[in-house]
């Protein structure tokens, strides 16, 4: 884990994020927000045949909790949506690669927790 | 009597155990005393002394370290009513912060006279601690809250003050904006509620700490105040009241202390201000408090204002160079106390804040429990830089050094 909470790859993230838009199409449309922070995403999900087929998300807020929404859709496009209705925490916090304060956890997490309500109507967290 | 001399901020920080820390590796730079101030060795040793020396519960007590106890806290409260000219004090109800003092009035003062159909006239630049208390209480009988709107400067729109205030019960209003440091004209807006028949509360919270508060000059009707913002310890915060009104409430918490004479299925009040002071009271921490008034007396409170002023003046000079930052709140720093509140585009607070910690400077990054400010100023969140008695010029500059390696950062 880096000590670096601004590495390269978090800021790349940041500034230039990926799946980034509106899906016009969407099958599911959820947002979520971190009122404390001001934190906002918004995801939009396609699916097809029992998998994710298009995922892109708005939003605005740290670098954090917008570079992981960035890492999360590239996680998940194309995988299973029975798998993802139960997407780990742990999983998204590995690719972001970087030590996370509790005072920071909750933007790190914000994209995931999102996912998991868009999916299952709340957030099941396993952990 | 001796003139006070400008504070030399040198000086006080000696008095200060916490400036001397590093944080990674850099010595602390707190710039976060709208949330809390630090303490001076003298109010952390008067508590130690209390809980080493003369702890006891204090008030029935007859042995000598309880009538010490009773003796040490009691004094405080004479200290803490002459730092506001209270008339008297019986007038000085300690609790545990401003949020509890403004929920006091709240539960005993609003629920008898706050009835279905009045109104409460507050801002939009309220603390969410002088604001849902009063939701909660419309909410409960029917009543309906107004607010005094903010201008782009952060400035309270007075002009429509007099027509605000219209059927007005209760004006409730911060003496300074803890998020964008606006000190509100309250001798003049007290006047103009008083004369269209409602009373004042002011959360003082941003005010005692910072400049001199004389309660009788402002004629106000509840003035409210948190210990731990000036110098003092957590857990012990001030109402004052005048006293007529105090009297003819009813009381806040049941217990003892409280009462005078107890039945089975009755009681009686005890005499001011301990009708309002339930169960064990925070003594160390009214010590404590007792110790940070005569602290900041002996700073002299003018000095500590003019000292912050001028930290203010030259913060707002050099922060308005940085590009593209907007800072929120008056540019006149006769009207500015001493917090600035400010955006960098690009840069989310909570990043700035958490870069700038990387060099030892505290920050804080948020909505500042002014939530409905944010929506006004079209923000989810600002940095706030706050000073106090110990800061210096120097690390303002290390503050606008830091902003400046955020945004190569992100650049």
């Amino acid at each position: 884990m880096s000590d670096d909470l601004y590495r390269e790859q978090i800021l790349e993230h940041y500034k230039n994020p990926h799946h980034f838009g509106e899906l016009a199409d969407a099958d599911i449309t959820q947002e979520g927000d971190n009122p404390l922070c001001g934190d906002v995403i918004t995801l939009y999900l396609k699916l097809d045949d029992g998998k994710l087929g298009e995922v892109s998300f708005r939003g605005r807020g740290c670098a954090i909790s917008q570079a992981s929404a960035s890492m999360l859709t590239d996680m998940i496009v194309g995988r299973p949506v029975a798998e993802l209705k139960s997407f780990p925490t742990k999983d998204l916090l590995e690719e972001l690669g970087i030590q996370i304060s509790p005072a920071r956890m909750k933007c790190a997490t914000l994209s995931v927790n999102t996912l998991r309500v868009a999916l299952n109507g709340d957030n099941h967290e396993e952990d | 009597m001796i003139e006070a001399r400008a504070i030399d901020a040198t000086e006080v920080r000696a008095d200060f155990p916490i400036l001397g820390r590093t944080i990674n590796g850099k010595p602390l730079v707190y710039l976060d005393s709208a949330a809390t101030s630090q303490k001076p060795a003298v109010v952390i040793d008067i508590m130690d002394d209390y809980y080493r020396r003369y702890n006891a519960n204090p008030h029935r007590g007859v042995y000598t370290i309880s009538e010490e106890a009773t003796a040490a806290y009691e004094s405080a409260r004479q200290r803490v009513a002459a730092f506001i000219n209270a008339a008297s004090v019986k007038e000085v109800i300690f609790t545990r912060n401003t949020t509890e003092a403004i929920n006091l009035v709240r539960y005993t003062w609003g629920r008898v006279n706050i009835r279905k159909g009045d109104r409460i006239l507050l801002t939009e630049m309220e603390h969410h601690s002088n604001l849902v208390p009063w939701q909660l209480l419309a909410r409960e009988v029917g009543a309906t809250l107004e607010f005094l709107r903010v201008d782009d400067q952060g400035l309270l729109q007075l002009d429509e003050l007099e027509a605000r205030l219209s059927g007005v019960r209760l004006l409730a209003i911060t003496h300074q904006s803890n998020t964008l440091g606006t000190i509100n004209p309250i001798k003049a807006i007290t006047a103009a509620a008083h004369r269209a028949g409602a009373l004042v509360l002011i959360d003082g919270a941003q005010a005692v700490p910072h400049m001199s508060v004389d309660v009788k000059d402002l004629d106000v009707d509840f003035y409210a105040f948190s210990g731990h913002k000036m110098c003092g310890p957590t857990g012990i915060g001030v109402l004052w009241a005048r006293r007529a009104l105090l009297e003819a409430m009813p009381p806040f918490l049941g217990g003892g202390d409280m009462i005078k004479r107890v039945k089975l299925r009755e009681a009686s009040w005890n005499d001011l201000p301990w009708k309002f002071e339930a169960g064990t009271p925070s003594v160390a921490e009214g010590i404590g408090l007792g110790a940070a008034v005569d602290y900041l007396k002996n700073l002299g409170m003018d000095q500590v204002r003019t000292h912050e002023r001028t930290l203010v003046d030259y913060a707002l000079e050099k922060l308005q160079d940085i590009p593209g930052i907007i800072i929120y709140g008056p540019r006149d720093p006769e009207i500015h106390g001493g917090a600035i509140s400010f955006t960098i585009p690009g840069i989310h607070p909570h990043d700035l804040a958490t870069l700038v910690d990387r060099d030892g400077i505290a920050v804080r990054a948020g909505h500042h429990c002014t939530q409905p400010l944010m929506d006004r100023l079209g923000v989810p969140a600002t940095t706030r830089a706050s000073f106090y008695i110990y800061n210096q010029p120097d690390e303002v500059d290390q503050l606008v050094i830091g902003i400046q390696k955020a945004q190569k950062v992100f650049a």
